[in-house]
């Protein structure tokens, strides 16, 4: 028997916690036990990679510089998947994301906005940016939960449209950002670290925490689950479905100004195919695209994976088709063995095989 | 039958054994089928039947023992090669596309065809030729089986299986998903396939059916048969029931407690109308009431307590919980109000699978376990954990997925997601769907036990019996309309049947 549970104490806090210290602390244990053990193989993944940037491009590879290089890329795109990676938990989809993001930056690159913020503080900026992330995403989960369609449609439209309002907006100009307080700030290292870099830690230990540890990411997991069974338990699925497009919204939102400090421009095209990117971190991370089981940490090191990469690549000044196919190469490979550890470890939950 | 016991039997199996991870599913079942019988297999849940017909549809391959077919030891590792030989398998849970039409469905996997252009025509032609041998000519081989009702889709994977050259199929659990008048009808086809020479394994829970159906029985236990090739008239009921068990039985639903002549109406349903379902219902259920729904299947009795519960936005009139009147069509206002469903399909609509019996458990309560939105989760397992031990439910690992759980500990899950609740008033719609007697038993304790504690309760179930046994007061249903309202004790499964009867007739 102690065979059979040891997957099962894998997936979920082990049962020995709960009995020996019933008020006790299981949240260290769940840590190492649940998701950690889940994204060993992501961290092997990831050294393996280091690896092959230290072979090849030697001391430079690991130099401080570049490794805040690889943070600084993962940044951006790593905000953007964590608040995927909630609206995939629930098992729906996030395609504007990425359009989302460049609407804005041009929002709140505008030369009004701009103006505000030089006659108050910066912080306008940042709100306007997070105002229209918001709006997008409640337009997004308003559209699915209230009005029934389906996910992919909905914010495959919100995808176009955001993109065509971005460029309605700036004119298709690039907006340039001087409002130096902002620039400032985004631009700042703390601690020696990119202040992008800290934002990104931030938003996904904030994230890690409402996933893990709160009603909100309890409903959201259920609903990824069976939607049918929580809305039947009383669980108030629409609602939730608008706060979970309403969050990677906001999500967008941050990224936009994360972008507009490292370009220090605003631009329609900003974002472009970050929704992929994001889709393909999120799922190459761990988390289950049907839903029901998400992964904070897998996301983190899932962004991680791919932003190395493409540092392997740059080192080595080779050809960025090259980088792609690899790209392409490591989701397949990554969801092939998530699929077989996930059979498997039903397999031995239940006993019993699955359907042949 | 008598001429049959000389006759070899076209399938043996001796001392079968298989095992997964660390589980061993079975221990030596040995089981013997004559052509041209039913041959009724019986356990209770996770004894081994599932597995047992796994492997002989050639899904496990057994490490140990034999498989003898027409006398010759045979080993097939696909279920492809089951059928090769002639063993087809009807799973519970069917297997048809809902989207091909009847004959794409039984052609499926052996299309008429000529280098891949399909004939249509010679299909349909096969397929009526087939549904015409199962008594059932006037099923359209084109009509799309999505279209179907189960017990008919069901038809349509018995001609499938006999689309082969078939000498033995294997019924999993086959009347799970009818009502006794389509029980009845499959029981005429399956008597048209044993005249023709077919054998028939028939899984089962319920007694009653295989007394009708089975020439003869096997039972197993834990794995292992304890009963082989029993004679069906010759067995008694008790008998079956101690050889599952391993206990005898005697009454399995328990007494009644006198309702107190001052109980106060806990539910009240007053002309609540879904158009196109159901006309205008009103009752009332007082607390420590139980009122049974008793109804064929689609007689709308679920559509009715769905209606209740807001999962369906009524098109007229009223609910009331202790007096306070719901939104319609919000469950989570019901939910708020005191009411609790358990819902006929355990899997798809009260259950995460993936998820831990716990969490499981504390779905409609976990809320509670949290301060401005942070959950404490080990006041949210303690309380989870004392219903798993009241409840007695196994494995009582509160980790385990509910996935893991046999058909009776989900249910129990359900019954004690609404324990921590604490609701007034619980919808159980079906709630022994697919359960084994042993634990039906414990549920219906469960239920009783939570009626005498004050709790209203609605009871839905196919079996006309149960709802007789059960409830306190029964209300007969037929084609969304309420027949009659009777005391359980003034009624019995005749007079229930002759109302349904005379209901449609009028």
């Amino acid at each position: 028997m102690s065979e059979q549970k040891t997957p099962v104490a894998e997936r979920h806090p082990s049962p020995a916690s709960s009995h020996s210290a019933p008020g006790g602390r299981t949240s260290g244990r769940n840590l190492l036990h649940g998701s950690g053990a889940r994204s060993l193989g992501l961290v092997i993944a990831l050294a393996a990679l280091v690896a092959i940037g230290l072979i090849t491009s030697g001391e430079r590879f690991l130099a401080v510089e570049n490794i805040l290089t690889i943070l600084r890329h993962a940044s951006i795109i790593g905000v953007i998947s964590i608040g995927i990676t909630f609206v995939i938990t629930a098992g729906g989809i996030d395609l504007s994301v990425g359009s989302v993001m460049g609407l804005t930056t041009v929002v709140a690159s505008l030369a009004s906005v701009q103006l505000a913020a030089t006659q108050s503080t910066w912080l306008v900026m940042v709100l306007v940016a997070l105002l229209v992330g918001g709006i997008a995403g409640l337009v997004n989960g308003v559209i699915i939960a209230y009005g029934n369609v389906v996910a992919f449609i909905a914010t495959l439209a919100m995808l176009v449209a955001a993109r065509g309002l971005a460029e309605l907006i700036s004119g298709r100009r690039t907006l340039i950002v001087n409002n130096t307080d902002f620039l400032d700030f985004m631009r700042a290292d703390f601690l020696g670290v990119p202040v992008l870099v800290w934002i990104f830690a931030l938003v996904a230990a904030a994230g890690w925490f409402l996933l893990n540890r709160t009603t909100f990411g309890r409903r959201t997991v259920a609903i990824g689950g069976n939607i049918e069974a929580s809305r039947l338990a009383g669980v108030k699925v629409k609602r939730h479905l608008v706060y979970l497009y309403v969050l990677a919204g906001l999500a967008a939102g941050i990224a936009g100004l994360m972008m507009m400090g490292r370009t220090t421009a605003g631009t329609s095209t900003h974002g472009l195919l970050y929704e992929l990117d994001a889709i393909a971190a999120v799922v190459v991370g761990g988390t289950l695209l049907i839903g029901g089981r998400g992964t904070i940490m897998g996301t983190v090191l899932g962004v991680l994976i791919f932003s190395t990469l493409t540092n392997v690549f740059t080192q080595n000044n080779m050809d960025t088709s090259v980088q792609a196919l690899a790209k392409g190469l490591i989701i397949v490979v990554a969801v092939l063995l998530q699929q077989r550890f996930a059979a498997r470890n039903e397999r031995r939950a239940t006993a019993k095989p699955l359907k042949v | 039958m008598s001429e049959q016991d000389q006759a070899s039997p076209l399938l043996e199996v001796r001392g079968l054994s298989k095992r997964f991870a660390a589980v061993q599913a079975l221990k030596g079942v040995d089981l013997d089928v004559r052509a041209g019988e039913v041959h009724c297999v019986m356990g209770q849940n996770g004894a081994g039947k599932s597995t047992l017909i796994k492997t002989l549809s050639g899904a496990h391959r057994p490490e140990e023992g034999e498989i003898l077919w027409e006398g010759r030891a045979v080993e097939f590792d696909s279920p492809a090669a089951a059928l090769e030989l002639g063993i087809a398998t009807m799973y519970q849970e069917l297997d048809v596309v809902g989207g091909l039409t009847v004959a794409e469905n039984i052609f499926l996997g052996h299309e008429r065809a000529t280098g891949g252009v399909l004939h249509v025509k010679r299909a349909n032609a096969a397929a009526r030729s087939l549904l015409q041998r199962l008594g059932h000519g006037g099923l359209s081989p084109s009509r799309e089986v999505g279209s179907l009702s189960a017990a008919n889709q069901q038809i349509v994977s018995m001609a499938r299986a006999l689309s082969r050259d078939t000498k033995l199929i294997i019924m999993d659990e086959p009347s799970a998903i009818l009502d006794s008048g389509e029980v009845q009808n499959l029981f005429r086809v399956i008597r048209e396939l044993t005249a023709q020479g077919i054998a028939v394994v028939y899984i089962s829970h319920r007694l009653e059916e295989i007394r009708q159906i089975g020439d003869r029985i096997s039972v197993i236990k834990d794995g292992r048969s304890t009963a082989s090739g029993l004679h069906v008239t010759e067995t008694p009921k008790a008998e079956l029931i101690r050889l599952m068990t391993g206990r005898e039985v005697a009454n399995v639903f328990p007494p009644r407690a006198p309702l107190a002549a001052d109980a106060p109406v806990a539910l009240e349903v007053d002309g609540l109308e879904l158009k196109g379902h159901f006309e205008p219902v009103s009752f009332t259920v007082r607390a420590g009431e139980i009122l049974g729904l008793a109804g064929l299947v689609g007689s709308q009795r679920s559509e009715i307590i769905e209606t209740i519960y807001g999962a369906r936005k009524a098109t007229a009139g009223r609910v009331c919980v202790n007096g306070k009147r719901l939104t319609p069509g919000s469950v989570s206002a019901a939910v708020g109000a005191g009411l609790g469903l358990s819902p006929e399909e355990r899997k798809s609509q009260g259950l995460i699978l993936d998820e831990p019996l716990y969490r499981n458990v504390t779905l409609s309560t976990f809320g509670r376990f949290a301060r401005a939105g942070l959950l404490d989760e080990s006041a949210e397992r303690q309380a989870a954990r004392a219903q798993i031990d009241a409840l007695e439910l196994r494995p009582a690992d509160p980790n385990r997925p509910a996935r893991a759980l046999s058909g009776g500990n989900q249910q129990k899950i359900l019954l004690a997601r609404w324990l921590v609740h604490g609701t007034p008033v619980l919808l159980l719609d079906e709630p022994t769907r697919g359960v084994d007697v042993g634990a039906r038993a414990e549920i219906y304790t469960l239920i009783r036990r939570l009626a005498a504690g004050g709790t209203a309760i609605i009871v839905i179930s196919s079996e006309i019996e149960e709802v007789l046994g059960l409830a306190d007061r029964v209300l007969v249903i037929d084609d969304g309309r309420v027949l009659a309202e009777s005391d359980a004790n003034e009624i019995d499964e005749h007079g229930v049947l002759d109302l349904v009867m005379k209901g449609s007739a009028a």
